[in-house]
């Protein structure tokens, strides 16, 4: 049997993987992938504690954690189609519009 | 023993995987990465016990959101090498500083005080029955506030995906100078 902490170092890695994407990236693209990585890292945790304690709620949070990101995908998908259609690119550095 | 060594060979596969998406430099690359890391957490959460949510993982993430993104890469192009911000040792060492602190904050309530399972998993039912009957009556409200949400996800994609797709970029573009 495989202890929680095996699955909360994973959990660890993960979102650390996902949280330096998306400090690093300057694709729009890349960081919306590394978004995914940290929503699905928190996922197996959730999945994890709710194992081991043999409750339910953390799949249940799980489900709606998996909803949200669907959702996310849509708009966020939708909004980038708008900005590349405007500026033709979808780097980070080509949203400093404000910049005086 | 086995369940062990499965749980070892899913998490190196997916830990490769992720760390190919975040520092490959082709976006095709990266999705492509991005798929196979999610079809092995479904594995986990077969590992784990949990048919219903690896089904959802595998049908969802892997079917639709992938989907998803491959066909958005058609509008943008994804031949071209991405460029870079210069990563240095700083950013690492505060991502990981910061994920352990988070990872700590949501697990050291868990294993200090006494966790009292809210609904329990029966004994002898299967996983998909058993979140049906929770997800059914103690999560009603929020399923329902969730399948609103995913209905105005959807129609806000269609709307700012399909504005103007008879026109092309370029048009648009001229548009803009004017």
């Amino acid at each position: 049997m495989i202890g929680l902490e095996h699955y909360m170092i994973l959990t660890t890695v993960l979102f650390m993987i996902g949280l330096y994407g998306v400090v690093v990236r300057k694709n729009l693209l890349m960081l919306f992938f590394a978004t995914e990585i940290m929503l699905n890292a928190v996922n197996i945790g959730l999945t994890a504690i709710s194992n081991h304690y043999g409750d339910l709620t953390g799949q249940m949070f799980a489900f709606f954690i998996i909803a949200i990101a669907a959702s996310e995908v849509a708009i966020g998908l939708g909004l980038l189609i708008i900005w590349f259609k405007r500026h033709g690119t979808i780097d980070l550095d080509s949203l400093q519009s404000m910049k005086g | 023993m086995i369940e062990l060594i499965a749980f070892y060979t899913f998490a190196i596969l997916i830990i490769i995987s992720f760390v190919i998406v975040v520092t490959s430099k082709n976006a095709l690359y990266s999705m492509s990465a991005l798929a196979s890391g999610m079809i092995l957490i479904s594995g986990l959460f077969f590992l784990l016990n949990a048919d219903f949510l690896g089904a959802v993982q595998l049908i969802v993430y892997t079917g639709a959101v992938i989907a998803l993104y491959a066909f958005a890469m058609i509008f943008f192009d994804t031949a071209r090498d991405i460029k870079e911000s210069k990563s240095s040792k700083l950013i690492f060492i505060l991502t990981g500083f910061s994920s352990v602190l988070l990872v700590l904050i949501m697990t050291v309530p868990l294993a200090t005080g006494n966790v009292e399972a809210l609904y329990p998993i029966h004994e002898g039912v299967g996983n998909s029955q058993d979140v049906g009957m929770v997800l059914f009556t103690k999560y009603l409200i929020p399923f329902e506030v969730t399948a609103v949400m995913l209905l105005v996800a959807m129609i806000g994609g269609i709307i700012m995906a399909g504005k103007k797709m008879d026109e092309g970029i370029i048009e648009l573009k001229e548009e803009l100078k004017q």
